[in-house]
């Protein structure tokens, strides 16, 4: 549908802290990485949002399918000794 | 699945209140009705920043000059989260902003009055981004998620628009018989401006039942107007400014305010392109889209000549 | 005289700033447009942190705007560069940079300022112009090596503004006394290093350097160009239309 005469678009991710794992904030347009870079900076942390930025192409991201919903995820469901709450400990162990 | 059960399943979902996803099928009619409304309200915060603009470099102090520039650099940014949202549906920006230069896409017409004194300024944010985020904040909870996700993150950004609007009117009203004139003429000039942003009434609205429905709008043409004057009548009396509206009054059965007739004739005249404005709006999009081509031509070919093929191979 | 050096300081960052301005909403692409404004707010907030300094050692006890907005036009001291018009983006681009290369060398020379104050406004703020002159180098090159069109624009717009850096380099009789003193930079001392990087950069953008020596000056004396004025007349409007009151 799209006659793009756009730079390509860009997906961002922010990282509002350090040691805290970037996450995908908005999208952006640019002509190359650096002014991906750029552009984030000053569209997506004009509020001190973030200290470190990822961009990626957005035609680099590849997502699963909303039909395939079942298919992936529903086996994670059934699988309840994952979480430590599946656990019952006796009562003269506090903390683990 | 064919595509009533499609369409039955869709209708499912947003009765459910589960966010509809850029890659999840969707009646045509629903990404059309999307693509009008996001790529409207693009358009509106990008020429929105015009008549702002136009006392920037007029700016009375230099913390007014600065907070002036912020704000029209949010408009900015929130024209491009909502482009960017609105290319998920399958549109370039650029496809929109052809259509907005041509005429055929809509924006706010109030961005079509045009800013005459450093107090319309105030008026336009404590009114015109009154009433918008009015809407805004509606808008929050609209089924699009992308859409949804993009009005939270600019009704977050546009708290202090309002504000910095109230207080420019404010600190008139405390001031000199002149600054107390210039903001009551600019309160009169903006008034009818802002009730009519809302639209037309619910009755006459076109989109507004299958809009409700599919929750893309959350709340009526007319209520959000109502809560608009209730809210704004209290505000003015703290001005000391006169509403420019002889019809006014407290309704003590509705609990609300009643107002005057608007002027539809006005509203219309000015959706169809004959506002004071309208076509120095477009004229000064359209004149820095064409004095942009040649950079953005230029950025483009040198990222051609210079970016590494991908995948890129090196971890730094 | 100290002073002085505050609002001649302080005036480069307001005139460039207000040019910056007038772009809001007129930028070559949203992105663009965002960026540019980021500068200016950049630039005006330097100018308030100099400005308020100044009115420190104002005898008149003037404030910040009326120190900005007030003066008469032969009591600006900016250099000439910084208040040559928007003509396109090339200009707008080579303006910056050149402007850039100057303000990073000068906020890294007075970061040793004696005067601390100065020294902490130079600290901030050459955090800040680190960031413009990324900006701006980067974008020298994608213009100059980007279509043949974009390297004849900017090939014309440092022709037209080559004969404006000079002036950055040039020492009044304050600045002199100021420098020795340890509180001023002497900027006569960053204009080799100036013009290295810019050379470099115009030759990785693939644009020739003009052959001129001459360069244009007046600005630190307060005898401006004809912008000057218009500048003046739309800054000032307010705070001359109606005068001492609140905003």
């Amino acid at each position: 549908m799209s006659t793009n005469k756009d730079w390509p678009l860009w997906e961002v991710f922010i990282a509002s802290k350090r040691g805290l794992s970037h996450k995908h904030v908005g999208s952006l347009h640019a002509a190359d990485s650096e002014m991906a870079l750029e552009n984030a900076r000053d569209v997506y942390t004009r509020r001190k949002e973030g200290e470190s930025i990822w961009v990626v192409e957005s035609k680099y991201i590849f997502a699963t399918n909303p039909e395939d919903k079942d298919s992936f995820f529903e086996p994670a469901k059934t699988k309840v000794y994952r979480h430590p709450t599946f656990y019952e400990l006796p009562d003269d162990v506090n903390k683990m | 699945m064919d595509e009533k059960a499609l369409q039955l399943r869709f209708q499912e979902q947003i009765d459910a209140e589960i966010k509809i996803e850029p890659k999840d099928w969707m009646p045509d009619a629903y990404r059309k009705t999307l693509i009008r409304q996001m790529s409207q309200h693009a358009h509106s915060e990008i020429v929105g920043m015009l008549p702002e603009g136009n006392w920037v470099t007029r700016a009375p102090t230099l913390k007014r000059k600065a907070i002036l520039l912020a704000k029209i650099q949010d408009e900015a940014g929130h024209g491009l989260y909502l482009y960017s949202a609105t290319e998920t549906l399958g549109i370039s920006r650029d496809e929109m902003i052809q259509a907005l230069h041509s005429g055929k896409a809509k924006y706010s017409s109030v961005f079509n009055y045009p800013t005459l004194s450093w107090a319309d300024i105030g008026a336009i944010g404590w009114l015109v981004d009154g009433a918008a985020i009015m809407n805004q904040v509606a808008l929050m909870r609209t089924s699009y998620g992308p859409y949804s996700r993009a009005m939270i993150r600019i009704c977050k950004e546009e708290s202090f628009h309002q504000r910095q609007g109230f207080d420019i009117l404010y600190t008139l009203c405390q001031g000199s018989e002149e600054q107390k004139a210039m903001a009551q003429d600019a309160f009169n000039r903006w008034w009818w401006p802002s009730i009519m942003m809302f639209g037309p009434h619910d009755a006459e609205s076109t989109h507004s039942s299958q809009s409700t429905k599919w929750k893309i709008k959350r709340k009526s043409n007319d209520e959000l107007r109502q809560d608009f004057v209730d809210a704004t009548v209290q505000q003015a009396e703290v001005l000391g400014l006169t509403i420019p509206d002889p019809d006014l009054k407290w309704n003590e059965e509705r609990k609300h305010y009643d107002f005057g007739a608007i002027n539809w004739e006005e509203f219309w005249t000015v959706v169809k392109g004959n506002g004071p404005c309208n076509r120095e709006r477009i004229a000064a999009r359209q004149k820095a889209y064409d004095d942009g081509e040649w950079v953005r031509d230029a950025a483009a070919a040198y990222a051609k000549k210079h970016t590494h093929a991908y995948p890129s191979t090196s971890t730094s | 005289m100290l002073f002085k050096y505050l609002l001649q300081l302080a005036d480069n960052q307001l005139i460039l700033s207000q040019r910056l301005s007038e772009l809001c909403g007129h930028g070559p692409a949203l992105e663009q447009d965002i960026a540019i404004t980021n500068i200016s707010l950049d630039l005006i907030g330097q100018a308030r942190l100099l400005f308020q300094y100044a009115t420190k050692h104002d005898d008149q006890k003037r404030n910040e705007d009326q120190l900005a907005l007030v003066r008469p036009e032969n009591e600006y001291r900016n250099v000439l560069l910084v208040e040559q018009p928007n003509v396109d983006f090339a200009h707008v681009i080579v303006r910056q940079y050149f402007y850039d290369e100057f303000n990073f060398l000068n906020y890294s020379a007075l970061v040793n300022s004696k005067d601390e104050e100065l020294a902490a406004i130079a600290t901030k703020s050459l955090m800040e112009v680190k960031y413009h002159l990324r900006f701006s180098r980067n974008w020298m090159l994608r213009l100059g090596d980007g279509t043949a069109i974009s390297n004849q624009k900017m090939q014309d717009a440092i022709d037209d503004l080559w004969a404006y850096p000079g002036e950055l380099f040039e020492m009044t009789a304050d600045e002199q006394v100021l420098a020795k003193a340890g509180v001023a930079v002497d900027v006569s001392t960053l204009q080799e290093n100036w013009k290295e990087a810019v050379l470099a950069t115009l030759q990785e953008a693939t644009l020739a350097i003009p052959e001129g020596t001459w360069h244009q000056t007046g600005g630190k004396k307060g005898i401006h160009s004809e912008y000057m004025g218009h500048i003046l007349a739309e800054m000032q409007f307010l705070q001359r239309a109606y005068p001492n009151q609140t905003w």
